[in-house]
C-alpha cells in the first residue's frame, strides 16, 4: 500500500495541462475583477453600506474605505501575473489572500463559486504551475517537461468534489419530486426567445431539468476521466453551463467552470492550445532565448502532501457538518454554506426588528432600509446568523443614541421553495441574550414540513 | 461495472426520494397573457385614474380662482370641497410611480406629509420660491393646501382673514394659487405622458429589473409598505418611535378625513391587485389572476384568496377607527396598532409569498447568484 502510494506520488507527467489551467485561471480572474469593478459593485457592495455582515470569527475583516479599490487592483494584478507565470508563487499567494479577504469583507455576497475560487487558489499555491510555458521559465532559462502527476490530479479531484457534492445535494425531495425551486424560476423566464412561452411553463420540463441537473453533476467528472467519453462530456459541460448562464444571473462562473474542466484533457490537447499562444507570441515578435530543459524536482513534497491531504479531508467532510444540527438544513441554514449547495432554494423573508425598553415597556420598530442596502436586507431576512448579527448592531446603534435597557425582538416570516410563509424566529426571544456560535440556534422556530434526502 | 452501479444508484434514489410524492400533475398548456395584464393596468386603471385626477385638479383650479377673486366663506367652502375630492382620487394614483410620474417625483410633489409650516411661511414671506425644488416637497401639494385651507387658524373667520384683512393677504393668496397651479401642471404633465408612454409601458413586458411588470409590482409593494402601512397608520400610531406621533397623520389640519383617505388607498390597492377597472365592477388580468395561473403549475395554496382576505381583515380593523386618526390615537391607540398589525400581515403575504411566486426581484440588486 505504502509502496503503491509512494510510487504514485513519484509518477511524472507533462506539465502542459497545468500551464493552460494557470493561464486560463489567471485571465478569467482578471476578467472577473474588471467586470466587478466596471459594474460599480465595489462601491455598491463594499463602500456604500454602513454596516457589513461578518463571518463568525472574522469580524476584523472589513472593507478598508477607498483602499478597497487598491485591494481589487492588487487582486487583479496578481491574477495577471498568475496568467503570465511571472513570479508565480508570490502572485498566486497574493491572489489567494486578497481574493479571500475580499470575500470575507461581507458575507452578504457569499457565493459558492467565490468559495471555489478561494480554495482553488489555495491549492494552486502548492502546485508548480509555472514549470512550463511561463515567464518564470524564460527568466530562469529553465523549463520542465515533467512534473509530478498528482499535481494535475489534485485539481481534477477538487473539481470532482464540487460537481459530485453539488449533485448529492440535489438528491432531496424538493428538487427531485417537486422540481423546486426550478418550478418557480423557469416560468418567470417567459421572455426567453423560443423557449420562454412554451417549455419553460411546462411541469415535465421542470422535472426533466431537475433530474438531468442532478445526474449531470453526479456523473460528469467520471465521464471526463475516461478518454472515450471525454469529448462528449465536455460538449455537455459547455452546453450545460452556457444554458444556465442564459437562464440565471450567475456571472462568470459558467465560463470559469468550462475553462477549468479543460484540465481533464491530456497533454496533447493542451500543447495545441499552447501552440495557439506561441503563434500569438510570434506575431507579436516576442522571442524567447533558448531555454534549457530539465526535470522538475518537487521541493518539500514531504510537507506539502500532508497539508493537501488535510485540505482534501476537510473538503470531503465539511459539506456533511449539517448532520450535526437537529433541524432542517434548508430552513435554519446551519451548515449550508461552503457545501456546494447551489441553486437549491428559493427563499424569501420579511423580518422586522422591534426595539423594546425593558423597564418602561416602550417599543418601536426599526426601518431596515435606514441601515441596510436592499441586497443586505434580502439576505438578512432569511438567514438566522445575519438576523442575530444585525440585532447586535442595532443595539449598539440605539444604545449610542441614549436608549436604555434595550431588548430586541423580531417579527420574522420566511417562505421556502413555494411553501406558504411561516413564522421563522421565535418572537418571544430577546435576540440580545443570544450569542453567535456553532451550536444549534434554538430560537429558530421548527420547520413545519419535511424535506427528505441528503 | 460503473454502468451497473450507476443504474442501481439511480433506481434507489428514485424509490427513496419519491415514495411520498404528492404530485397531482396536470399539464399546463395555457400561458398567462402578461401583455393583457399590462394593457388592463394601463387602459383600465392607471390612465382612467389620472384622467379623473386631472378633472378633479382642474376643478380645484376653478374653485381656487373663484376664491382668489373673492375670498368669501362660500368660495372657501367650494375650494375645500374641490380639494377634498381631488385628495380622495389621489389615493388611487399615488402607487403608480412609473414613467413620467417617476421622472418628476410626482408623489413627492403632491403628498409629502406632515407638511412643513416653517417652509411654507418662509415661502409666503419671501415670495421667491421654486415649488418643484426638492427642498419644497414638504411645502407643496395636498398637505400644504390642508394647512392653507384649515390650519392657518382655529376658526374659519380667522382663516379667511389671512386672505382678506391680513397685511400679507396678497402673499397668502399668491401662494395658495401657485400651489394649486403647480399641482395642475404636474397632473396634466403626467396624464398627457400616457398618450405616448402607454404603449412603451405595455410593450416592456420582459422579466428584467426595468420591465414594466417588475417596476409596477415594486411600486405597489413600496406604496403598500411605506405609503399606506407606515405613513398613514404606523408612524402616527408610534410603531416607529417611542411615543405616538398624532400630528403626523394625513390631512392633520382638516382632521376628520384620515380614515377616509386610508380606506380609499387600501381599496385602490385591493382593486389594482384584482385588476378591477377604475370606477367599474369589471375585472381583467391582474396580479391575482397571475398568481392563480402560477398556482396551477405549483399546486400551492390559493395565495390570491389569502391576500384578499387579509386586505379585508385590515379594512375591517380600519373601519373600527375614528374618522380622525389623530383623535383615535388620543382616545385609544391600541386600535390603531391593531389596524397596523393587520396591514402588516398582508405585507408578509405580498412581500414574501407573492414575490416568491412571481419570482420578481424586490429591488435593483444585480449582483451574481449561484
Amino acid at each position: 500500500m505504502l509502496i503503491k502510494l509512494t510510487s504514485y506520488f513519484n509518477k511524472q507527467t507533462h506539465p502542459a495541462p497545468l500551464a493552460v489551467f494557470r493561464i486560463g485561471f489567471g485571465l478569467m480572474m482578471l476578467a472577473s475583477i474588471i467586470r466587478f469593478w466596471s459594474y460599480g459593485w465595489i462601491e455598491k457592495l463594499y463602500l456604500e453600506p454602513q454596516f457589513h455582515f461578518s463571518y463568525y470569527g472574522f469580524e476584523w475583516v472589513k472593507p478598508i474605505g477607498n483602499y478597497t479599490y487598491l485591494l481589487f487592483v492588487i487582486c487583479g494584478l496578481s491574477a495577471l501575473f498568475v496568467a503570465l507565470g511571472l513570479k508565480y508563487r508570490i502572485a498566486i499567494i497574493t491572489f489567494f489572500i486578497s481574493f479571500t479577504y475580499i470575500e470575507f469583507m461581507d458575507k452578504t455576497t457569499y457565493l459558492n463559486h467565490y468559495y471555489f475560487i478561494s480554495i482553488l487558489s489555495f491549492l494552486m499555491c502548492f502546485l508548480p504551475a509555472n514549470a512550463y510555458f511561463s515567464l518564470d521559465a524564460i527568466i530562469r532559462k529553465k523549463q520542465y517537461h515533467q512534473i509530478p502527476k498528482w499535481t494535475i490530479n489534485s485539481i481534477k479531484l477538487l473539481l470532482g468534489i464540487v460537481y459530485v457534492y453539488a449533485g448529492l445535494a440535489k438528491i432531496n425531495s424538493d428538487w427531485l419530486c417537486k422540481a423546486m425551486p426550478l418550478k418557480i424560476w423557469l416560468p418567470s423566464k417567459y421572455d426567453l426567445p423560443f423557449l420562454g412561452e412554451n417549455v419553460m411553463q411546462q411541469e415535465w420540463f421542470h422535472m426533466a431539468m431537475s433530474w438531468s441537473g442532478m445526474l449531470y453533476d453526479l456523473t460528469i467528472p467520471f465521464f471526463m476521466l475516461y478518454k472515450r467519453t471525454r469529448g462528449f462530456a465536455f460538449a455537455l459541460i459547455v452546453f450545460f453551463h452556457v444554458f444556465t448562464r442564459v437562464l440565471f444571473p450567475i456571472g462568470m462562473f459558467p465560463y470559469v467552470m468550462i475553462v477549468a474542466t479543460l484540465i481533464f484533457f491530456d497533454a496533447a490537447v493542451h500543447e495545441r492550445i499552447l501552440n495557439g499562444f506561441r503563434k500569438l507570441c510570434n506575431v507579436l515578435k516576442l522571442k524567447a532565448s533558448t531555454i534549457e530543459i530539465s526535470n522538475y524536482k518537487f521541493q518539500n513534497q514531504k510537507i506539502i502532501l500532508p497539508i493537501l491531504g488535510l485540505f482534501f479531508t476537510i473538503q470531503l467532510l465539511l459539506p456533511f457538518r449539517y448532520l450535526l444540527y437537529p433541524n432542517e438544513l434548508f430552513w435554519t441554514e446551519e451548515g449550508y454554506r461552503f457545501s456546494w449547495r447551489v441553486m437549491l432554494m428559493e427563499k424569501a423573508g420579511y423580518t422586522e426588528f422591534k426595539v423594546v425598553d425593558a423597564v418602561s415597556g416602550h417599543s418601536f420598530s426599526v426601518n431596515n432600509s435606514d441601515f441596510l442596502t436592499p441586497f443586505q436586507e434580502k439576505q438578512m431576512s432569511t438567514q438566522p446568523d445575519f438576523i442575530l448579527e444585525y440585532a447586535k448592531y442595532l443595539e449598539q446603534h440605539f444604545a449610542a443614541q441614549g436608549h436604555k435597557n434595550i431588548e430586541i425582538y423580531v417579527d420574522s416570516f420566511v417562505a421556502l421553495n413555494g411553501r406558504s410563509s411561516e413564522r421563522y424566529i421565535d418572537p418571544k426571544v430577546d435576540l440580545l441574550k443570544q450569542t453567535e456560535s456553532f451550536k444549534p440556534k434554538n430560537w429558530i422556530l421548527p420547520f413545519k414540513d419535511d424535506i427528505k434526502g441528503l | 461495472m460503473l454502468k451497473k452501479a450507476f443504474l442501481i444508484f439511480t433506481i434507489t434514489v428514485l424509490a427513496m426520494a419519491c415514495s411520498t410524492s404528492d404530485e397531482s400533475s396536470g399539464g399546463v398548456t395555457d400561458n398567462f397573457d402578461r401583455t393583457a395584464m399590462l394593457t388592463n393596468w394601463a387602459d383600465n386603471i392607471i390612465v382612467p385614474v389620472y384622467e379623473d385626477l386631472n378633472i378633479a385638479v382642474t376643478n380645484m383650479v376653478t374653485e381656487k380662482d373663484n376664491f382668489v377673486n373673492a375670498p368669501t366663506q362660500a368660495n372657501l367652502d367650494s375650494f375645500r370641497t374641490a380639494w377634498y375630492n381631488a385628495y380622495k382620487i389621489w389615493q388611487s394614483a399615488e402607487m403608480f410611480n412609473i414613467g413620467r410620474a417617476e421622472e418628476i417625483n410626482f408623489g413627492y410633489q403632491m403628498n409629502i406629509y406632515p407638511t412643513n409650516i416653517t417652509d411654507i411661511q418662509n415661502n409666503i414671506q419671501s415670495q421667491n420660491y421654486d415649488l418643484a425644488n426638492v427642498n419644497n416637497n414638504d411645502a407643496v401639494g395636498f398637505p400644504a393646501l390642508d394647512y392653507m385651507l384649515y390650519g392657518l387658524a382655529d376658526n374659519d373667520m380667522d382663516i379667511l382673514s389671512f386672505y382678506t384683512s391680513n397685511a400679507d393677504a396678497a402673499k397668502y393668496l399668491a401662494y395658495v394659487s401657485d400651489l394649486v397651479n403647480q399641482m395642475e401642471s404636474l397632473t396634466q404633465d403626467v396624464t398627457q405622458s400616457w398618450a405616448t408612454y402607454g404603449q412603451t409601458f405595455i410593450d416592456n413586458a420582459n422579466n428584467t429589473a426595468t420591465g414594466s411588470i417588475n417596476k409596477l409590482i415594486n411600486d405597489f409593494m413600496f406604496y403598500y409598505e411605506k405609503g399606506l402601512r407606515a405613513n398613514k397608520i404606523g408612524i402616527p400610531a408610534g410603531n416607529f418611535s417611542t411615543t405616538p406621533l398624532p400630528d403626523k397623520v394625513e390631512a392633520y389640519y382638516r382632521n376628520d378625513i384620515s380614515k377616509m383617505l386610508a380606506t380609499e388607498a387600501l381599496t385602490a390597492m385591493k382593486d389594482f391587485f384584482n385588476g378591477k377597472h377604475y370606477n367599474s365592477t369589471t375585472t381583467g388580468e391582474s396580479l391575482s389572476s397571475y398568481l392563480d395561473y402560477l398556482n396551477t403549475i405549483k399546486n400551492g395554496e390559493d395565495l390570491s384568496v389569502l391576500i384578499n382576505n387579509q386586505f379585508d381583515t385590515a379594512q375591517s380593523k380600519i373601519n373600527t377607527l375614528d374618522d380622525s386618526f389623530a383623535d383615535q390615537i388620543a382616545m385609544d391607540n391600541t386600535k390603531m396598532t391593531e389596524a397596523y398589525d393587520a396591514l402588516q400581515m398582508a405585507v408578509v403575504l405580498l412581500k414574501v409569498d407573492m414575490l416568491q411566486a412571481l419570482n420578481v426581484s424586490v429591488d435593483y440588486v444585480d449582483a451574481d447568484g449561484d
